[in-house]
């Protein structure tokens, strides 16, 4: 560069690219997260939750589903009392001698593992749906984008109870039990696809008009490359605020469709489940059959919320200071 | 504006028959329709008979238009489970749904768009820690008070909550911050359990309302019982209409709230702050009139779900509605049912959007064309 | 400052200093702000962006955006301080004796309230009339704005008004009242050159034939020299230099305001300023690098916004964007399209550098069709292009190394990641950057440093041919130089081929040796840039030359 432009001094050389880990310390999100208390506290208890029902095998004080370890006379022991057989259960214990907090553990691990798996189901065929029709407009836009609409004015559980039904009739009866869970994931997964796909179309739509997009394209990058290499990280973020509140509606729902007796088998008893059979001893004094797995479905739900409140304050540049 | 409301009105007709399509697949391809009506141990001739008489060995159009004929004159068939006429079991179940919607929907609207305005506009700055603890003991000493002097939860809880509500008349941005606070914690509980809370302290503790059913009816004109006629029915009414509004009211209030902050941030606001109007005008003639006009779409969508929101509230609350039949059917694939309700929600839809399209069009001029003569 | 008038001045600024509590400290948008208008005078106030002029408007009628704050400092009016006022005194001050115009006419009217409800609930909050009198002081107001058939017009809404008539129903909000002061932020920007000096001729109108001073904050030297009595320039959140215009800026002393008054392109060339190459002889058009033929685009206006309108779709209406438009330019020259917005030139960009394809007509880059097939990939090659928003045409989420690499990889120049490697640090060299740079992120850069970057993408395929799309209309006037300098340098190293679109004559003047200028699609006029400049046929180009503020006619 000795030529015709006279060389400037080459700008701001001082300051060296830094390191993924020191970006993400102070980048805005993480210092928004460790100024919000109430960001702090949802995650830890959720994270708490999530893995006592991965672990649960392990933490569980009895195996509720093992009819050995039951004790029928231990049945509708208060929870912190002594049973019958001596044993103190600290949740109590239900109307079959089940240790309370067992069941629960063993319950979330069943409304977990549905909640993950229809966000995940929901999530992959949104945010594919919502980037074709994002990116490549036209006819294809115009169907799923209706189809999202007039699906968006349901509520999801209607949706999903629609699909459980229309799955129940189709599959045969000798096989329901054991693919319910499977149908209940499809049902809440494609209950919940449109938010996805909606959010992520919009975001296409205004990355695509963007001049990066139009450079692309001037040196032939194809379409497809186009929407993951360029718009996909770009909306990444709404999508994860839409993943994290779409988790919570999912145990939501999944405990909503058990609890109206359309969902998980009984020998499988989810959150919802339990609800179930718990309101059964409310009038009759025995709270605490109902009250824990209650209790636990509104941490759970509550703390994945308020996660992404946060989250989505914390990812709008627009209240950013 | 004839020919907007008439293109309207087309294009509803061609959702409706998108839905019809997917309720008629349903109808034919789930189960046997023939099993279905007769069970399994009807006579061979019979059950050929059924077919033909059903149609079902006609080309699948002629089944389609068959169903759609059906449909439109009110017939869907006969339910599996009841072996009634489709119809009359929604028809007898109808007044049920309606009145509890009615009233819910009234309830979701006129609470969440005052608190959604409320919170909007006194939400801006969060409440200084002195409000907030003024506010807080304000609202504990006199229920720890009332607690300690014996007088059971009931006061303590009715005092607080009292103390409460009228924080919003000296404690303005504490109480939008602690409704916004409930509000997060309502969205997060499921129907049915803010419906056995319900039933658990008013029923079962408090023993002061119904915890199902919908008391005794009166029947008012060809087979429309009601509620509201008696005192009963309007006692069994309240647990399950504050229920099913709750969830709609916080999301009401959370829209109206955000879609106002979004039009008190937005330049003719600050404009008409620059004009030297007073807050009141701003926010009540400027930002509120500006904030109604993306509410009112998606509040009516909200209100039109309603409908099918009250199957959770029915079911919890055993009220004799479409809900409940619907939850009922699904259980036990009660296709015919499973279709009707489907085509049943989809025309409150249609209705609904309608409506909404009419009330946009009145609201923003940017719709009307009229003016576009008299462009400068 | 100079004067020392026995009268009160209207408004009197001390010491002031505004900031901002932010994340990561203190952010002081003001550093300690004096100054003084007198009754009656126009005083401009003018800097870069973020220079702090329209805070100290927004902090003198207090209405700073929070977290932002007054921290210390004194607002005098008519004597009177007034910002530590509570906000219900204040309220009775805005728009009955301070007045504002907001920079945006689109956004600053209630869209839901015709033009004369707002203005008469304005008159009406200030002044004891009546229903029946508000409106007719409203009617008058609007016919003194120069606004057509007012007394029609008042019952129409905003969205039935241009963007200039917009703008001067906001003039005509601000002084409703009468105000002893108005406050203009950036009245002009938003507007197409061809009614900027309209309603700057009506802002003075008003306020002169009622004595009201006006406090004019605007980047655009030009606004200032038209109509300013007093010139204030800010920098940084201070007061760089003031006086009255004409001695500022003929004879500027701080070096900042050299520097921003030598950076103002103007329509004359100065003899210092490089001189486009010229081409040795007229060439006829066969040897055209670039050639336009009977370029025509249309588009068609979709239906409503409802669910149902998005699902059926209303009647298309047809939009021709781009009428019948021809044009070539020579090996190594630039060419430059000149239009307000909405003319048709970036349309015709956008088709040429194959983002868009043609209605009708042809365009032949190297003497192929760049619509054909054979001809998008030599395209691919040798067109790129340079957009206006250096924040928009950066992706935010890649490195500036793989986006520098990103042509170079799509057109599998080579795939060798040491060599990709030393041709971006190459690139990054040539338009004065470190490659230290391409391990960094978009947004640790300014904009003038990003449209760098973006010219580095574009130069990565050796191209032959780029297209500018208001390569410097998003930077600031001292940036714009460097810009451009760089590409007049590249020019000329590598005989690279130009096509320039600008809104802004001066711009086009100093870089192109070609001009054409667009209106509403259709090309008015073409021809070398200082036939078309010093003797325009086209009524049109005439306007637009007018319209470009002189400073060297400054009083």
């Amino acid at each position: 560069m000795t030529e015709a432009p006279p060389p400037e001094a080459p700008v701001e050389a001082a300051a060296p690219a830094r390191g993924f880990w020191a970006r993400f310390w102070d980048s805005d999100v993480f210092w928004s997260y460790r100024h919000n208390p109430v960001a702090v506290v949802s995650s830890l208890v959720a994270l708490t939750l999530i893995l006592a029902a991965v672990f649960a095998p392990w933490i569980a004080p009895h195996d509720p589903f093992n009819p050995a370890t039951l004790q029928l006379m231990d049945g509708f022991t208060p929870p912190g009392e002594a049973a019958m057989s001596g044993t103190v259960y600290r949740f109590g214990t239900d109307d079959q001698g089940r240790d309370l907090l067992s069941t629960i553990l063993y319950g979330s691990r069943v409304s977990l593992f549905v909640g993950f798996a229809a966000t995940l189901f929901s999530m992959t065929l949104g945010v594919s749906l919502g980037l074709f029709a994002g990116y490549r407009g036209g006819l294809a836009d115009t169907i799923i984008m209706r189809v999202a609409d007039v699906q968006l004015s349901f509520p999801a559980i209607l949706i999903a109870l629609l699909i459980f039904g229309v799955a129940q009739g189709v599959i045969p009866p000798n096989k329901q039990e054991s693919m319910a869970i499977w149908v209940l994931i499809l049902a809440i997964g494609l209950a919940n696809w449109a938010q996805f796909a909606r959010t992520v179309r919009g975001a296409a739509m205004v990355e695509r008009q963007k001049d990066y997009v139009s450079a692309a394209r001037i040196m032939g990058v194809p379409g497809p490359a186009i929407a993951f290499k360029h718009v996909l990280p770009n909306v990444l973020g709404p999508v994860l605020v839409i993943a994290t509140i779409s988790l919570a509606l999912a145990i939501i729902e999944e405990a909503t469709l058990s609890y109206l007796g359309v969902g998980v088998p009984p020998t499988q008893p989810s959150l919802g489940t339990l609800i179930r059979i718990g309101q059964r001893f409310l009038f009759s004094g025995e709270w605490w059959i109902l009250f824990f797995p209650a209790l636990m479905l509104i941490l759970l739900a509550l703390s994945v919320n308020l996660l992404g409140d946060w989250l989505r304050d914390a990812l709008n540049p627009k209240l950013r200071q | 504006m004839l020919a907007f409301i008439l293109r309207r009105l087309l294009q509803s007709l061609i959702v409706m028959l998108a839905v019809a399509f997917i309720a008629f697949l349903m109808f034919r391809f789930v189960g046997d329709p023939v099993e279905g009506m007769m069970g399994v141990d009807a006579r061979l001739a019979d059950r050929e008979a059924l077919r033909d008489r059903l149609g079902l060995n006609d080309p699948f159009y002629m089944q389609f238009w068959t169903f759609v004929k059906n449909a439109a004159r009110g017939e869907f068939g006969i339910s599996y489970r009841l072996q009634q006429p489709v119809t009359q079991l929604i028809l007898s179940r109808l007044p049920a749904t309606i009145e509890l919607a009615v009233v819910s929907a009234s309830l979701a609207l006129i609470v969440g768009v005052t608190l959604g305005v409320f919170t909007a506009i006194h939400g801006r700055l969060p409440p200084s820690s002195r409000e907030t603890l003024t506010a807080l003991a304000a609202i504990i000493l006199p229920a720890l008070a009332l607690w300690f002097l014996g007088r059971g939860l009931l006061w303590s809880f009715g005092a607080a909550a009292l103390i409460f509500v009228s924080t919003a008349f000296w404690a303005k941005s504490f109480f939008s911050q602690a409704v916004m606070a409930v509000s997060l914690v309502g969205v997060s509980l499921p129907t049915f359990l803010i419906g056995i809370g319900l039933i658990f302290v008013f029923a079962v503790e408090l023993k002061l309302l119904p915890s199902f059913g919908r008391g005794q009816t009166v029947e008012l004109w060809k087979g429309w019982s009601t509620g509201f006629l008696t005192k009963s029915g309007l006692l069994s009414l309240i647990l399950p209409a504050v229920t099913l509004s709750l969830f709609q009211m916080t999301l009401i209030m959370r829209l109206v709230r955000a879609e106002m902050q979004e039009v008190l941030r937005s330049d003719y606001i600050r404009f008409a702050r620059a004009r030297g109007l007073p807050e009141s005008t701003i926010n009540f003639r400027h930002a509120l009139k500006n904030t109604m006009v993306p509410v009112i779409t998606i509040t009516g969508l909200q209100l039109g779900s309603i409908i099918a929101f009250a199957i959770i509230t029915e079911t919890v609350f055993n009220w004799p509605g479409v809900g409940s039949l619907f939850v009922n059917s699904v259980q036990a694939v009660d296709v015919p049912v499973m279709a009707a309700y489907l085509l049943f929600v989809a025309l409150v839809f249609v209705v609904i959007n309608l409506i909404v399209d009419l009330l946009y069009y009145l609201v923003d001029p940017r719709l009307r064309v009229d003016g576009r003569s008299g462009r400068a | 400052m100079t004067e020392t008038d026995a009268q009160t001045p209207v408004l009197s600024v001390r010491d002031l200093v505004v900031d901002f509590p932010l994340r990561r400290g203190n952010f002081r948008a003001l550093h300690g702000v004096s100054f003084d208008i007198a009754p009656g005078e126009v005083l401009g106030v003018v800097g870069e962006s973020g220079a702090g002029k329209s805070m100290t408007g927004a902090a003198v009628i207090g209405l700073l955006t929070p977290p932002g704050r007054i921290t210390s400092g004194e607002v005098y009016l008519q004597g009177q301080r007034i910002d530590q006022l509570p906000e219900a005194e204040m309220v009775k001050l805005r728009g009955k004796r301070i007045g504002m115009v907001m920079q945006d006419p689109l956004t600053s009217l209630n869209p839901l309230f015709t033009v004369g409800q707002q203005l008469i609930e304005t008159i009406r909050q200030h002044l004891p009339l009546s229903e029946a009198e508000a409106r007719a002081r409203a009617v008058s107001l609007l016919e003194e704005a120069g606004i057509p058939r007012a007394a029609e017009r008042i019952d129409s809404y905003p969205h039935q008004f241009s963007g200039g008539m917009r703008q001067r129903v906001v003039i005509a909000l601000a002084i409703a009242a009468d105000p002893e002061l108005v406050i203009a932020d950036e009245p002009t920007s938003a507007l197409d050159v061809s009614v900027q000096a309209q309603v700057i001729k009506v802002l003075k109108k008003l306020c002169e034939s009622r004595g009201a001073a006006i406090m004019l904050i605007t980047h655009d030297m030009g606004v200032i020299a038209q109509i300013a009595d007093r010139i204030l320039v800010m920098n940084a959140g201070r007061i760089v230099e003031s006086g009255p215009v004409g001695q500022v800026i003929r004879h500027p002393r701080e070096p900042y305001t050299i520097k921003l008054i030598d950076s103002i392109p103007t329509l004359n060339r100065e003899s210092e300023a490089p001189v486009p190459a010229e081409a040795a002889t007229p060439e006829s058009a066969q040897d055209a690098y670039v050639r336009v033929e009977n370029l025509t685009r249309d588009f068609s206006l979709g239906g409503g916004g409802s669910f149902f309108g998005r699902l059926f779709g209303g009647k298309d209406k047809i939009f021709r964007a781009v009428n019948d438009v021809s044009f070539s330019i020579r090996r190594g020259e630039t060419y430059g399209l000149v239009g307000e917005s909405g003319s048709g030139k970036s349309t015709c960009a956008k088709m040429i550098a194959g983002l868009i394809p043609p209605s009708s007509g042809r365009i032949f880059v190297d003497g192929a069709d760049v619509w054909s097939a054979e001809g998008a990939a030599s395209r691919r090659r040798n067109v790129q292009m340079i957009f206006q928003d250096p924040y928009a045409s950066l992706n935010p989420r890649w490195r500036v190394g793989s986006i520098v690499a990103e042509p170079i990889k799509a057109l599998k120049l080579t795939s060798n990641r040491s060599e990709i490697e030393d041709r971006v640090a190459d690139l990054l060299r040539k338009v004065r950057l470190d490659p230290v740079a391409m391990r960094k992120y978009p947004h640790e850069f300014s904009g003038g440093q990003r449209q760098r970057i973006a010219i580095a993408r574009a130069l990565s395929t050796q191209p032959a041919f780029i297209v500018c799309d208001e390569p410097t209309s998003a930077l600031d006037v001292s940036v714009q130089a460097q810009v451009l300098d760089l590409m007049s340098g590249l020019q000329e190293e590598y005989g690279l081929t130009y096509l320039l679109i600008s809104h802004n004559l001066a711009v086009i003047r100093q870089m192109a040796n070609d001009v054409g200028v667009m209106r509403q699609g259709v090309l008015e006029e073409s021809g070398p840039v200082d036939e078309i400049f010093d003797h325009p046929k086209a009524e049109y180009t005439r306007m637009l030359l007018d319209a470009v503020p002189d400073l060297d006619k400054v009083a």
